[in-house]
Parts: C-alpha cells; sequence; structure tokens
C-alpha cells in the first residue's frame, strides 16, 4: 500500500460534516491510513533511518555508543525511547556541516536557523529531502481548501529562512501559481493582493496583523481581495488573533508550523476543521516528553515536542527536541484524516520566563491581553530584576479608537489589562501605555520580550 | 459656543513635549490655551489652538494619538469670589465638571475658564441664564 505514498494523487472525498463537503487530500493513502499501518511504515522507516545515521553521523554514533544502543537494537517505534536525543547545541558544536548523513555532492541545498535564540544552525536537504518537503508543503496547502487553481502568496521571507522556499516548492508541487513575494514591502504586498488575485497567503500572524492595520491606514477593504484562506506560522498566536486576522483580511486563518532543524514549514499543518495540526508523521515521529525527566508523556499530555526525522537523506535528527511545548491528539479528525494532530505550541521551553518564581509563558500573557483588547496586538514584554526581585511590565502601543480626552478612560483600561493579566499569570504586572508606532513592526518573527536580568532563569535542564 | 480642543495622548518622558511643541511650530499653529493632566507613566495634553484641523492633521502625521473634544469657555471679572459664584450655579444646576482650567485673559481684570462637562447644552444653557459670558476659541486670550 505504500507504493503511492509519495504519489500526487489528490482524492476528493465526501465526508459528512454539516452536510456533505467535499474534501480534498493530498495523499489519502497516508493522510487516512489506518495507525497499524502508519506505524509498519514508521517502524520500517525508523530502524533504516538509525542504521544510516550511526553509519554516517559521528557525533550521534558517539551518543548511541555512549548510551550503549546499537543500530539492530532499534527495529520498531517502540524503541524510539531508547536513542538518545538531540538538542540545538549539537547542531552548533557541529557547525556547520557536522550532522549531514550525506556527501557534499548528494545535497542540494542549505538552509540556516534565523539564530534568534543563539548562534545560528545550518540545516542541509538532498534532491529527494526537497521533493518531501513540497510535497508536505503542498499537503498542507490542500488542507486548507488549496487546488491548483489558488495563487499561493508567499510572504514569509524567502532566503536561509526555511518559510519562503518551503511553501514556494509546495505550491508548485500542488500546481499553483506561487506568488514568491518574499516579505517586506508591506504597501505592495496588499497591491499584489488585489492585482494579482492571492487566495491563499503564508506569512507569520504578526506580520498579518501589521497589514491589516496598513489596510485601514491606507483605505484598502477585504472586499478588494480574493483572499480565501491563510497559512500561519513561525511564532506562536492565540485564537483571538486568529479571529482578528479571519476578520481583517476575509479570510479562514490556518496555523502552520515547521522548524528548519527537521525540515522547515509544513511538518505540521490544519486542516479546515481548525482543531490541531496533522503532523506529516510518515516523515516525522513526534513524542511528548516531560523537559525536567525526559521520560515520554501519554498520549494528550502537555510537555516538550519531539521529533526524529524517518526519510531525511540529509540531515535526519533523532529525537530533535524542539523546545516547543504542545500535545498530540490521536483521535481520527472530522476531516477523515488519521495522521495525529498536535495542538498548538503553548510557548517554549527556552521562552519560558521565571518571574519571581513562577513559570510564565509569553503566549498566556498574549491571550489574556487579547480577550480584554482583541486590538491589542503590538506589545512588548520587558523583565527586569529591581532590588533584587523580578519585575514584568507590559508595554502598549495606544491606538486613538481606545484614546478619548480623559486620563480615566485609560486608566480603566489599564486596570482591567492588568487584572486579566495577572489572575492569567499569578504573578502581579504593571502595564505602561506607549504613543502608538513606538515598538518596532517585524516582517518575521516579532521580538515580544525584553529581559534584561543579568542572570537569566532558564529553563535549560540537561 | 463650543470650543474644539485637542487631547494629544504623550509618553510620560524627557523631551516628548518639546517634540509637540516643535510639530506645532512647524505647521505654524498658535496655541491659545492649554493644560496637562499627568498620570505616572503617560499625560494628556490639552490644547486650544488657532486651527485645530490642521494641528489634528500635524499630529497624525507625526504619529500623535490626538482626538478632539468640545468644550466650553467663559469670562469672569478677576476679582476674588467669582469663580466660587459661577461654580454654585452650576453645582445648584446639578452639572458635574470632568475638569476646568483657568487661561490667563489679555484683558487686563478679567480671567478666561475652560470646563469640561458631560452634557455641553444643559451647561451653556445654565450659563447664558445667569449672564455669565461665554467666549469663543478666538475671543479665548484674545480679550
Amino acid at each position: 500500500m505504500f507504493a503511492s505514498a509519495f504519489g500526487a494523487d489528490c482524492v476528493t472525498v465526501k465526508i459528512n460534516r454539516k452536510g456533505t463537503k467535499p474534501m480534498n487530500y493530498w495523499n489519502k493513502d497516508i493522510e487516512c491510513a489506518p495507525r497499524s499501518e502508519l506505524e509498519a511504515l514508521q517502524s520500517y522507516r525508523l530502524a533504516n533511518t538509525v542504521r544510516r545515521v550511526y553509519e554516517n553521523v559521528a557525533p550521534y554514533r558517539a551518543k548511541m555508543d555512549a548510551a550503549g544502543v546499537r543500530p539492530e537494537d532499534i527495529k520498531s517505534i517502540a524503541d524510539l525511547s531508547k536513542l538518545p536525543f538531540t538538542v540545538k547545541q549539537d547542531l552548533r558544536d557541529n557547525y556547520p556541516y557536522g550532522m549531514f548523513a550525506v556527501p557534499a555532492s548528494e545535497v542540494v541545498r542549505v538552509h540556516a536557523s534565523s539564530g534568534t535564540t543563539g548562534k545560528q544552525t545550518v540545516v542541509g536537504y538532498t534532491a529527494k529531502d526537497i521533493d518531501i518537503w513540497a510535497e508536505c508543503a503542498a499537503r498542507a496547502l490542500v488542507n486548507v481548501g488549496g487546488t491548483k487553481d489558488d495563487y499561493v502568496h508567499v510572504s514569509y521571507g524567502y532566503g536561509l529562512f526555511t518559510g519562503g522556499l518551503g511553501m514556494h516548492y509546495g505550491a508548485e508541487k500542488l500546481g499553483a501559481t506561487a506568488i514568491p513575494a518574499s516579505a517586506g514591502n508591506s504597501m505592495r504586498q496588499l497591491e499584489m493582493f488585489r492585482d494579482f488575485g492571492s487566495s491563499i497567503i503564508c506569512m507569520t500572524p504578526s506580520y498579518a496583523i501589521s497589514l491589516i492595520e496598513l489596510m485601514q491606514e491606507k483605505g484598502f477593504k477585504k472586499s478588494d481581495f480574493k483572499l480565501k484562506a491563510g497559512l500561519f506560522g513561525a511564532e506562536p498566536w492565540t485564537e483571538e488573533m486568529r479571529r482578528q486576522i479571519e476578520e481583517g483580511l476575509g479570510l479562514k486563518a490556518y496555523d502552520l508550523y515547521g522548524l528548519s532543524e527537521i525540515m522547515g514549514p509544513s511538518v505540521s499543518a490544519e486542516c479546515v476543521c481548525q482543531a490541531g495540526m496533522h503532523i506529516c508523521e510518515d516523515h516525522f515521529i513526534p513524542e511528548i516528553i516531560d523537559p525536567d525527566t525526559l521520560e515520554v508523556l501519554p498520549a494528550g499530555q502537555q510537555g516538550e515536542l519531539v521529533f526524529t526525522c524517518i526519510t531525511k537523506e540529509a540531515m535526519p535528527l533523532i529525537r530533535y527536541r524542539t523546545r516547543d511545548i504542545a500535545s498530540l491528539v490521536y483521535d481520527k479528525c472530522e476531516c477523515g484524516r488519521t495522521l495525529v494532530r498536535m495542538l498548538k505550541p503553548q510557548g517554549r521551553t527556552d521562552d519560558m520566563l521565571i518571574i519571581r518564581g513562577v513559570n510564565v509563558f509569553p503566549s498566556q500573557i498574549e491571550a489574556a491581553l487579547l480577550s480584554v483588547d482583541e486590538k491589542a496586538t503590538n506589545y512588548l514584554l520587558e523583565v527586569n530584576r529591581v532590588n533584587n526581585l523580578d519585575t514584568l511590565e507590559v508595554q502598549l502601543e495606544t491606538r486613538p479608537d481606545m484614546f478619548g480626552d480623559d486620563v480615566k478612560t485609560l486608566e480603566n483600561y489599564k486596570k482591567r489589562v492588568k487584572a486579566a493579566i495577572d489572575s492569567a499569570i499569578g504573578v502581579g504586572v504593571s502595564i505602561k501605555l506607549l504613543e502608538p508606532k513606538t515598538l518596532a513592526r517585524s516582517m518575521g518573527k516579532a521580538v515580544r520580550v525584553k529581559d534584561n536580568r543579568e542572570i537569566k532563569n532558564k529553563f535549560e535542564k540537561k | 459656543m463650543l470650543i474644539d480642543q485637542i487631547s494629544v495622548f504623550v509618553e510620560n518622558k524627557q523631551g516628548r513635549l518639546a517634540d509637540v511643541m516643535k510639530v506645532l511650530h512647524d505647521s505654524g499653529i498658535d496655541i491659545r490655551a492649554m493644560t496637562i493632566a499627568d498620570t505616572t507613566d503617560f499625560g494628556i495634553m490639552r490644547l486650544i489652538v488657532d486651527d485645530t484641523e490642521k494641528a489634528i492633521a500635524a499630529l497624525k502625521s507625526d504619529g500623535c494619538t490626538a482626538a478632539v473634544t468640545k468644550v466650553i469657555a467663559f469670562t469672569i471679572p478677576d476679582v476674588s469670589g467669582s469663580l466660587y459664584k459661577v461654580m454654585d450655579i452650576i453645582n445648584d444646576n446639578g452639572i458635574n465638571i470632568d475638569y476646568l482650567y483657568s487661561v490667563m485673559g489679555k484683558t487686563a481684570g478679567r480671567a478666561d475658564i475652560v470646563i469640561r462637562v458631560e452634557d455641553n447644552d444643559q451647561a451653556i444653557k445654565v450659563l447664558t441664564d445667569n449672564g455669565i459670558q461665554l467666549i469663543s476659541g478666538d475671543e479665548l486670550c484674545r480679550g
């Protein structure tokens, strides 16, 4: 049954969801496969990959030797937990190509991480890796209703960042029209939406919000565009932001997940049910672990997401710790797909702030903030240590529509925001109102946290 | 006789006031009256100027958060007890004043007062009925 695993057979079936609604799959055999068959495929691919990695990747071979694990010990996915983890530091220690499992002659492309959390890391792809990536990205586009008639407008950055080229190849694989807009020049992005008939857009959610702001400023209406869906990823965002993007751009907003170490965007993507992101499990095996004990957690529990690449040739990472906090849902989705869904990452283990001993995720603060004011998307969290006490200040830009003539209105606003955040995170924060456009706008990942403490409480364990 | 007053949100940081003044100066705006309400981290600057539309346009293009509010101004003799007399009338008629500020009148012996109330029509009627002299934006500071 796996003969067509890489086939580009776009199948339309009918499912019963509020009446009958046609639903597309890019690769139905895999996306709707019974779990037992999927696991058999994963086991086969895992054993092969581990053998290949042991033979070709010296740093990982050393880890396996140290742990006393031999390639032949890994026969099925039940043996996965015997394998040592890979962490970002391994990529840094073996910079640039030390984790590659193939000779340079086989590598057709490299990408590099943005280096937001340290020195940049390099990843590589063979021609087959690029093809599988395009397959995953095509699945993501079909997940959200994409067809070859679509104009896929890619506003992720093109270049070393995986976002742009990743979705671009997916759009071409699907047979849609790719619009390689890349990030930046926001006014032109809106003109292209209007003139090129962009129907599916791919960008960071914070960039989508800034485009909505610009639309209002420049007098664009959502009816000027033909947008129907957007795949938004590369940074955490909330349900409130989803509603705001859907309302502002007149489309359905879907979550897209990926990381360069594993592949890039489309490791997982939401389907039209908007109920979690389907992981391309035939290529990546997910696990959820406790970041402290490193034990694998049962399905449904929240913890650190770990991926093992089972088809990658150039850089197949084994049990790579993503630092993203998420959970997995194995129930069959209403869309008919059986591929496991990961629920939206609830933050990262390494951007978790410890404020006066309390674990705080910036995403919690954002959710609380948006529950009071859904337009409050321009904010910065500033952490300081004053007299040995951590302080967390939420800096918020004012907007003409929340401003009147009196101090009272703004003071009340501050009080409501403070109350919502305090109760959400269990730590008292202070709120500071800023003049509009004070905070830097980002075209990629928005900078939301400024930690000025000299000794940072990081969640680094082991 | 209502007057347009501009409110500008300003952060409490050094030089901010000068920035706003420069924006107005660059547009040739003349300020008739001004007051600032401040809190620990921000202030609201309230201004009455000679050309409200032009001032608002200049402030907005500079990225300021600004709004226009209607206020009432009246003039009273600069003698002890005259403001008390007006406040007494306002109070007797159940009018609540949100805020008030005084402006140095240009005519010797007169003081100009700006007030913000909830119901402008009622306040104008009460003041006029009691012989209080209302003034326009142009008359403010001009005597």
